[in-house]
Order: structure tokens, then C-alpha cells, then sequence
């Protein structure tokens, strides 16, 4: 008697060992290439839920109409640079589509994803873009019109910490574009405007979805640094009586990349409808879902289209201004870069 | 002769088994991850180790960690206290609601409270508009913080306390008020030196809980740096930008710290324990 329940247990301790190292085991077995059936892991970032929640039902349409296969896509959403980190740390994800190209080249440094990722796609394999605008209570009661209001006494600034938050990096930069053009390119006198402007800041949030949450519903701040396409999903979802955006005379062009995730899609053989997946995002059907879903176009007929959607402003490139995200990234927000030594006096 | 061939055995079958299966989970959930974290550090010298160490924006993070963790821990064992006396002692219509109430913070994400507790208490929330009037900030500075910790924390002292209140003989009590003693007295010389052991372990629970969340505090505190950042927050921040390295620093010293403060008050709790019993 005694001796079978310690059998029993021993069993137990064995099949529950047994099923936990399965379980970690077949995340692998999914189907190749050459099957009727396949699916796909898209890892992207937090805002873009909604717009490939409609591109994968047209992409999965079109790819069954082309080549006959059926096939499946798993989103999986996050803070960019965790996803990221994700991915690194081995999920599967078959494409990234990700806030900033600093968070792809992460994972080309792990050796997963070819180097020249970003030449592969037209646009800096940026297939839509977005900017930074600023989004004010209705009626704009502090009269922002531009980056230089954000700096004024009495005017609270919502962004999220562009130490944790891929998204808030872009905010940043922006607005130290317009600040060094308005200061001949002085990096003293930005900085003091950058100090100024973070001192406005009352409440730092993680992300960015978070700091949309302070401003839109708990009512804190007098504007909002965001992304286009979450200011104007704010408006749709919340209601035009109670926001205006306000187009800063010049901001940065955000571009949110794509790439293959090469050494996931050649272990899995999905290569083929893993890059006609992102190829199609160019296609005018790909490009009227990101336009749909607040993401400006990059295709020139698709752009015609949704131009007054849009508003034209000067755009300038992280690739001009900063000479490129790993640099940004490292005079900026690294340990003792520019954004620390705004809040630490004496570095 | 023969029975010395056999070892000496517990009286309960089994320890060899039963200790294995131990000690072979444990290193799998708790002793592999953390080793790992010490191992692991990707590229920590000693000379990175040292630069995040005193890096003031890490000090600062500690200071409210601690700080904000130790002072919820207080209240809550004050709080707490006082809420299983009353879950104990008393029978009260709606008892058992009351009783199971408790262990919600356990269950609830901690995110959702955190979220929860800022829309409550910040300055247009309907808590926060009120104490503004009296020109008290709540959310987004460290009492916020406070506040957020002890609903995290509370569960760890009723329920700790509970059982051991149970045990208390009313007897005890009557023989003190027998023998003359007021019900200040009562307390303090009879009551809460047995009920300081778990006391102590309730509070060192809150506490440890306190030091290491991460989930409710984001939302609340603000996050600004060098006053109501957080040092799990500055962890998660370099993990953002791959500085794995720096992160691990700032663990590893968070974890060194949690540790000594915890033998302290696990020390603290058996010299308590000696000396009332």
C-alpha cells in the first residue's frame, strides 16, 4: 500500500514534469511553407491592434486567392521594446513591426534578423508613417499653437518617459528638432528649452497608451504630446467636443518599421508569406487600412486620396536630424545622456 | 547489530522523498531564476557595478522604494491589527463578506488597483478633489505611492495575525481584569507580546511586497525621477534600452538590501519570540 502511493507520487511528479517540457516544446510545431495550412507571428507594439486586426483579414483573403494556402495571424502587442526584448529572448514571431528601428536593430545584434533589415522595404522598410502632433482641450484654452507653448509658465505637458516608452522617444526628439532650429543649433540653449519643457511635465507616464489615459480621461494637463494616429483615434473614440489637434509648425517623421524575422522564418520555412506579408502592407490595399486606421500613407495614390485627412507640415527625418536612431539613442537616452541630465543636476 | 544497520528515521515515513521533491522545486521556481540574475549579468564589471550604485537618480529610487514600503508596512500592521481583532472577536451580520474582502488586493491584478486608486485619488477624482480643497496631494507624490502599497499589503498582516488571535484564550484577558488590570494595561502587557511575532512577520511580508512592486505604483506615483521614481520602475527603464548589465545591477543591489532588512526583522521576531515566551 505504502509502496504504490510513493509510486503514485513519483508518477505524478513525472507527468507533471512530462507535460510542462511539452508544453514549452510545441511552440515549433508549426506547418512549412509547402502545406495548405500556415500561420504567421506578428509582434508589434501597443497602437497598432486595431490597424493589423483589419490588414490580416485582407492579407490572409489575398494570399489564399494568390497561392491557394490558408493562413493565420497571431498579433501579439506591447510596449515596443519590450516586444522586442521578447523576441530576442526566442518568440517565435515569424515579422516585427515595431515603434523605432533602435528596437530592430536589437535584435539584428542578437544575430536573428539579417543586417540591411531596414533597406529590404521601400521608406526605410517604414511601409506608413506618423508624426508627433499636440492635442489640447476643445476651444485650446492655453492658445498652444506651437512647441514653443509648451515651455510657458502654467502650462502642464502630458508624454510618457522617453526612458521606458520606444514612443515618447519620438516625442522627445521632436520636440529637440524644433528646439535647436529655433536656437541656431545651439545645444546649451536646447537643453535649457528641454529642461523647461519637462518641468511642465507633471506626471511621467510608462507608455504612451498611459499618458493618453492621464490626459483623455482623468483630465490631467493642458496638452498632450502624442503620436497623429493615437491623437486621432483619441478624437473618434472620445468625441470631437472635447479635443482639438493642434499641428506644430514643424515636427519629426515617425517611422515605425517592419522586418523578417529571418532566423525564425528560415527554421520554419514561412519565409515566402512572411515577406509577402509585409510586401503587401505597400500595396493599395494595405495602404488604405493604414490610412483607415490614422497611419499616413506612403503610397503616392493612397496619399492623394486621404490628403486632407493629413495635414501637410514639415516633417524631418530622424536620419538628417540625428544621423540615425543608434546615435540618437545613445546621446539622448542612455545613462547620463541629454534626457538624465535634465532631471540630475550636476552631471 | 540489526537495528543499528538502520538509520535513524523520522517517525513520518517519507522525508527523503518528500525533502527531495523540495528542494528540487524550490531550486526550480525560486534558487535557479535568482542565481541566474546573479550569474548572468551581462558585461557587470565591478566598475559598472560601482557607476550604478551611486548613481543618484538609483539612490533617490531607493530611498522612495524603502521609504514608501516601509511606511505603508506600518500602517498596514496598525490597520491590519486592528482588522482581525474585529474578524476575530466580533460576530457581526455580513461577517463572512467582510472576512473574504480581505484577501482581494491578493487576487485583483495589480495594475487595476493602481489604475483604480489614481482615478480616485488624483486632483479630479472624487477623493483627490476633496483632499486637494485641504491641500493635500495624493496621487503622484509618494503618498500616493503609501496608499497604493498598504492595499497591496494589508492581506499579508490580517491573515498572519488571524490564526494567532484565534488561539488567544479570552481567559487570559479575564484573569488580567481579574486581577486588576484596565483594558489599556490588558493590552499592552498581556495581548500584544504574544501577538508581536506575527506581527512583525505581517509587517515584514507588507514590507517585502512593498519593495518589489511594480504593477500598482507605476500608475499612481508619477514616476518623476529623483522624487517619486521607484526603483523597480528604473530597472524595467533600463531593460527598455537593453542595458541588461544595469539592470542587474540595480537588482542586485535592490535584493541585497531586501535581504539584510529581512533577517533583520526575522532577528527581530525571534528575539521577540524568547523573550515573551
Amino acid at each position: 500500500m505504502k509502496k504504490s502511493l510513493k509510486k503514485a507520487v513519483i508518477a505524478g511528479v513525472v507527468l507533471s514534469l512530462t507535460v510542462a517540457v511539452t508544453a514549452c516544446g510545441s511552440g515549433g510545431a508549426r506547418s512549412g511553407s509547402g502545406s495548405k495550412k500556415i500561420e504567421l507571428l506578428n509582434v508589434s507594439y501597443d497602437p497598432t491592434r486595431e490597424l493589423y486586426e483589419s490588414y490580416n483579414k485582407a492579407f490572409a483573403a489575398y494570399w489564399k486567392e494568390k497561392t491557394g494556402q490558408e493562413v493565420t495571424i497571431k498579433q501579439s502587442h506591447g510596449g515596443s521594446g519590450k516586444q522586442s526584448r521578447s523576441v530576442i529572448d526566442g518568440l517565435d514571431a515569424d515579422v516585427v513591426t515595431l515603434a523605432l528601428g533602435y528596437d530592430i536593430d536589437a535584435i539584428q545584434e542578437a544575430g536573428l534578423i539579417n543586417e540591411g533589415w531596414q533597406s529590404k522595404y521601400e521608406h526605410n522598410s517604414a511601409p506608413y508613417t506618423s508624426t508627433i502632433v499636440l492635442l489640447v482641450r476643445k476651444g485650446n484654452p492655453k492658445g498652444i499653437k506651437d512647441w514653443d507653448d509648451l515651455i510657458k509658465d502654467g502650462v502642464e505637458v502630458i508624454t510618457p518617459n522617453p526612458q521606458t516608452s520606444g514612443g515618447a522617444r519620438w516625442n522627445y526628439l521632436a520636440a529637440w528638432e524644433y528646439a535647436i532650429h529655433h536656437n541656431n543649433g545651439d545645444e546649451e540653449q536646447t537643453k535649457e528649452f528641454m529642461k523647461k519643457l519637462f518641468a511642465n511635465v507633471p506626471v511621467l507616464d510608462t507608455g504612451a497608451r498611459g499618458a493618453t489615459t492621464t490626459f483623455v480621461e482623468r483630465g490631467i494637463g493642458d496638452v498632450l504630446i502624442a503620436w497623429e494616429n493615437e491623437a486621432m483615434l483619441s478624437m473618434k473614440e472620445l468625441g470631437q467636443d472635447k479635443f482639438d489637434i493642434v499641428y506644430p509648425s514643424e515636427s519629426i517623421l515617425a517611422e515605425p518599421p517592419v522586418a523578417v524575422v529571418d532566423d525564425n522564418v528560415d527554421k520554419r520555412g514561412t519565409r515566402e508569406a512572411a515577406e509577402a506579408y509585409l510586401q503587401y502592407l505597400y500595396s493599395e490595399e494595405g495602404q488604405t487600412i493604414a490610412a483607415e486606421n490614422y497611419y499616413r500613407p506612403t503610397l503616392e495614390s493612397v496619399k492623394e486620396k486621404y490628403k486632407d485627412k493629413f495635414k501637410d507640415i514639415k516633417l524631418y527625418t530622424i536620419d538628417e536630424e540625428f544621423g540615425g536612431w543608434a546615435k540618437a539613442q545613445k546621446e539622448h537616452f542612455s545613462d547620463g545622456g541629454i534626457f538624465d541630465q535634465i532631471y540630475t543636476p550636476g552631471r | 547489530m540489526k537495528a543499528a544497520a538502520v538509520p535513524n528515521r523520522g517517525i513520518l515515513p517519507g522525508f527523503g522523498l518528500t525533502l527531495g521533491i523540495t528542494i528540487f522545486y524550490l531550486s526550480l521556481v525560486v534558487l535557479i531564476p535568482i542565481s541566474a540574475l546573479l550569474f548572468n549579468s551581462t558585461g557587470l564589471t565591478w566598475g559598472k557595478f560601482a557607476e550604478v550604485a551611486t548613481d543618484p537618480r538609483v539612490i533617490a529610487s531607493y530611498k522612495v522604494s524603502f521609504l514608501t514600503a516601509g511606511a505603508a508596512a506600518l500602517v498596514d500592521a496598525v490597520l491590519g491589527l486592528l482588522l482581525a481583532w474585529v474578524l476575530v472577536r466580533y460576530d457581526f451580520p455580513g461577517k463572512n463578506i467582510f472576512d473574504s474582502l480581505v484577501d482581494l488586493p491578493f487576487a485583483l491584478p495589480t495594475a487595476v488597483a493602481g489604475v483604480a486608486l489614481t482615478s480616485i485619488y488624483a486632483k479630479t477624482g472624487w477623493m483627490g478633489s476633496w483632499l486637494a480643497q485641504l491641500g493635500i496631494e495624493v496621487a503622484f507624490t509618494p503618498l500616493g505611492i503609501i496608499i497604493a502599497l498598504m492595499f497591496i499589503g494589508i492581506p499579508f498582516v490580517v491573515r498572519t495575525l488571524q490564526p494567532v488571535l484565534q488561539e488567544l484564550e479570552a481567559d487570559v484577558e479575564e484573569a488580567a481584569a481579574t486581577l486588576g488590570s484596565g483594558r489599556v494595561r490588558t493590552f499592552f502587557s498581556v495581548i500584544l507580546p504574544q501577538l508581536a511575532p506575527p506581527l512583525v512577520t505581517g509587517f515584514a511580508l507588507a514590507f517585502a511586497r512593498g519593495i518589489g512592486e511594480y504593477g500598482s505604483v507605476v500608475f499612481i506615483s508619477g514616476n518623476m525621477p529623483l522624487k517619486t521614481e521607484i526603483a523597480p520602475l528604473l530597472i524595467m527603464s533600463k531593460l527598455e534600452r537593453f542595458d541588461y548589465a544595469g539592470a542587474t545591477a540595480v537588482a542586485i543591489i535592490l535584493l541585497l538590501i531586501s535581504f539584510l532588512l529581512l533577517l533583520g526583522t526575522n532577528l527581530l521576531q525571534r528575539w521577540i519570540r524568547k523573550n515573551a515566551g
